[in-house]
């Protein structure tokens, strides 16, 4: 009883704090992934935009880096407009980012020598506002500094995404720092989709979604980025989620 | 009389100094040409020029055969002091002057390292010139010949011997000069540098009745001389793409910052915000006199229309923020990629400026690539049945792998115009999977039946997500 009486109120604290947080009343803009499951879970139905996100890989991908790129560039891809890439290391192959759809033309990439320099590219790129997307390559993001960041993507309105890459396993614990960005994600390998005949189908990946601000964690298997930077659910994960929606349902009730 | 020999005509057996019948007698049919000190003079400040176009506002001739340039400030923008001296020697290489090239603190060390060093291009690290001159012989002080022939009949060979003598006997005996030349070398004593002048430059100068070092002056003077210069660049029809900024202090030393724009612009916003963004990094010391702004490289500039239709979206101009990033970091650390016709994969990227127009080339798109490239290929422990099939596992960095499943062979081939090496050279790429889910991209090195083929070992080249 008392727990449906709080609602109403829960609501208006919540109503009240996004009236302080934002000081324009502005209707956030969002990119949509186009997968239901993913975007219901998301405020606003997508992915903000004007707003810092945190992507980061998983296992060893925290050091290599190599399934969030991929990420990143197909939500670069569904973007409109100019990008800015900037790196510390040139490891990153542009082949493969365009067959995520991000075209060669569109990608300026910044060659920073130290972290410091990545973060001040990051934050003259987010507030320059003629970019679509702006993303950086780092290792270690204080709150103070993704406050700022945060701030700088809300004047231009593009999307900010940091990818934090670290050089060592042990370093990677630093993702539990906690930080102004809006969502984080963790992106993990998963063996591909089994073709029937020998050879390796579609790369999937584990999509967490750690942390989302006004929103809950959630987890999430997906197929790699298409050539148009489109994530997809897997087919036979499809039916076997509603089945254990049902068994859920019937339990609780 | 021989006035200057190069490694060849070291060889022969020519000397500086030596007569010229003497250098005739030793090699047959030698031309022999009048010295033409002018000639040599002009030309040295016409490299001087080229150095003040391409690394630092402050160049000047340190006559008869050298440069000095005043690099506080621009060696970041050349990729690091070393990358900038040993480029700079490769440079004027290529241009078929043979160079050598040193970095220290002050004008004396660094002509001291330049002409008696060890090697062609050497850069002292910051704060030691002052101990590493002394090791040099003292004709590397600059000091006239008869002088220098004296004081080795006294005994001294190293700059050093005669720094830890009392000063005043050897003032008494030589005269001021000795003692200002070895202040110089330790860098105790300035020396300012008198900066040649491009001709024909659009420049704008204030000069202060007494001296200025608030930095909110100095702010205001520079919004008021880029206002300035962009209305005579206007008259001319000329857009700036490279500003220096140069400081006559009280103390006659020089400070400068140069900023470069990758379009012709004479947007005075925008080109005081990059010159102020620059600002703080120069020392005004005891106060400025003054203040001298100059477009080193201005190039026509014609007005343009802009788009006027209410349906058309314009596009969004990046051009000031490849500005402002290239200012930071440097020009060459700011690109883009465009595809290259080549099939091995490390080839088939290079980069281009990032103003340069996009032509809408992708890479042919047969088979997925890795979204992380090692640098250079890591050499794997595999057991793999030749010639067609995939490893069955693998060990890289220490840890071995079971392959589930894999893709290949891509065969890619050498090329054989570039290195003759390449004419049958051949890797066959593999896409696998692990147990774990992770996939990378291997290649064996050779076709698994002729070994002329390749070293038929296998290499891991990069990661997929």
């Amino acid at each position: 009883m008392r727990m449906s009486a709080g609602l109403p109120i829960v609501d208006k604290l919540r109503a009240r704090i996004k009236r302080l947080e934002s000081a324009a009343a502005r209707r956030r803009l969002v990119l949509p992934f186009g997968i239901q499951a993913i975007d219901r879970h998301l405020p606003g139905g997508g992915l903000a935009l004007g707003a810092l996100h945190e992507v980061a890989g998983g296992g060893n991908g925290a050091i290599d880096g190599a399934a969030a790129a991929l990420f990143t560039a197909g939500i670069a891809a569904r973007a409109r407009g100019k990008i800015l890439w900037c790196i510390r290391r040139p490891d990153l192959f542009a082949p493969a980012i365009a067959q995520a759809g991000l075209l060669p033309g569109r990608v300026i990439y910044v060659e920073a020598g130290n972290e410091k320099a990545v973060l001040a590219c990051f934050e003259e790129g987010l507030r320059h506002g003629g970019l679509a997307a702006v993303v950086a390559e780092i290792a270690r993001l204080s709150m103070t500094a993704s406050r700022r960041l945060q701030l700088a993507a809300e004047s231009s309105g593009a999307i900010g995404i940091a990818i934090r890459r670290w050089r060592r396993q042990t370093e990677a614990a630093d993702f539990g720092q906690p930080t102004a960005s809006i969502t984080r994600w963790r992106i993990s390998a998963l063996p591909a989709t089994q073709l029937p005949v020998p050879g390796v189908g579609r790369a999937r990946w584990r999509l967490e979604l750690i942390r989302c601000r006004t929103g809950e964690s959630a987890d999430f298997e997906v197929e790699a980025c298409d050539a148009k930077g489109r994530l997809a659910l897997p087919s036979d994960l499809v039916h076997g989620s509603s089945q254990k929606e049902i068994g859920r349902r019937r339990a609780a009730g | 009389m021989v006035l200057a020999a190069d490694a060849a005509a070291r060889r022969a057996g020519l000397r500086i100094g030596m007569p010229a019948t003497k250098a005739q007698a030793i090699v047959p049919g030698l031309i022999v040409r009048d010295a033409d000190p002018a000639a040599d003079a002009e030309a040295l400040e016409k490299l001087a020029l080229w150095a003040l176009r391409r690394y630092a506002p402050i160049v000047a001739t340190d006559a008869p055969d050298g440069l000095v340039i005043d690099i506080t400030g621009a060696a970041h923008l050349h990729g690091g002091e070393d990358a900038m001296v040993r480029g700079m020697v490769d440079q004027l290489a290529a241009s078929g002057v043979a160079a050598r090239a040193a970095i220290a603190d002050s004008w004396g060390a660094a002509h001291a390292f330049a002409r008696y060093g060890a090697r062609s291009a050497i850069v002292v690290p910051a704060g030691e010139s002052a101990r590493a001159v002394l090791d040099l012989p003292i004709a590397a002080l600059r000091l006239p010949k008869d002088m220098v022939e004296n004081l080795r009949v006294l005994g001294f060979e190293r700059i050093g011997e005669l720094a830890a003598k009392p000063r005043a006997p050897l003032a008494l005996r030589f005269g001021p000069e000795l003692g200002r030349r070895l202040d110089q070398a330790s860098g105790r004593l300035s020396e300012p540098i008198d900066p040649v002048r491009l001709p024909s430059l659009i420049e704008v100068r204030r000069v202060f009745a007494e001296p200025v070092g608030a930095a909110e002056t100095i702010a205001r003077t520079t919004g008021k001389l880029v206002a300035q210069l962009c209305e005579a660049l206007e008259a001319k029809g000329l857009g700036a793409r490279r500003l220096d900024f140069l400081f006559h202090r009280v103390d006659n030393r020089i400070e400068a910052i140069r900023i470069g724009t990758a379009l012709p612009m004479r947007d005075v916003t925008r080109l005081t915000r990059l010159l102020c963004d620059k600002l703080e990094t120069i020392d005004p010391g005891f106060g400025i006199e003054i203040m001298r702004l100059a477009a080193t490289l201005a190039e026509p500039l014609a007005p343009k229309q802009t788009i006027s239709s209410l349906t058309e979206e314009p596009e969004a101009d990046v051009s000031g923020l490849i500005d402002t990033l290239a200012n930071r970091v440097g020009e060459q650390h700011l690109y883009r990629f465009a595809p290259v016709a080549s099939d091995v994969p490390e080839r088939s990227v290079c980069r281009v400026a990032p103003t340069a127009p996009d032509t809408g080339e992708a890479w042919p798109n047969h088979w997925p690539r890795p979204s992380r490239l090692l640098p250079a290929p890591e050499p794997i422990e595999t057991v793999a049945l030749l010639p067609d099939h995939p490893p069955v596992n693998f060990t890289w960095r220490g840890v071995r792998r079971r392959v589930k499943c894999a893709d290949g062979p891509e065969r890619v081939f050498g090329e054989w115009w570039k290195q003759d090496a390449e004419l049958i050279a051949v890797r066959d790429y593999f896409r696998v999977e692990d147990e774990a889910g992770e996939r990378f991209w291997i290649y064996r090195s050779g076709n698994g039946e002729e070994a002329a083929t390749g070293s038929q070992s296998w290499f891991l080249h990069g990661i997929f997500g």
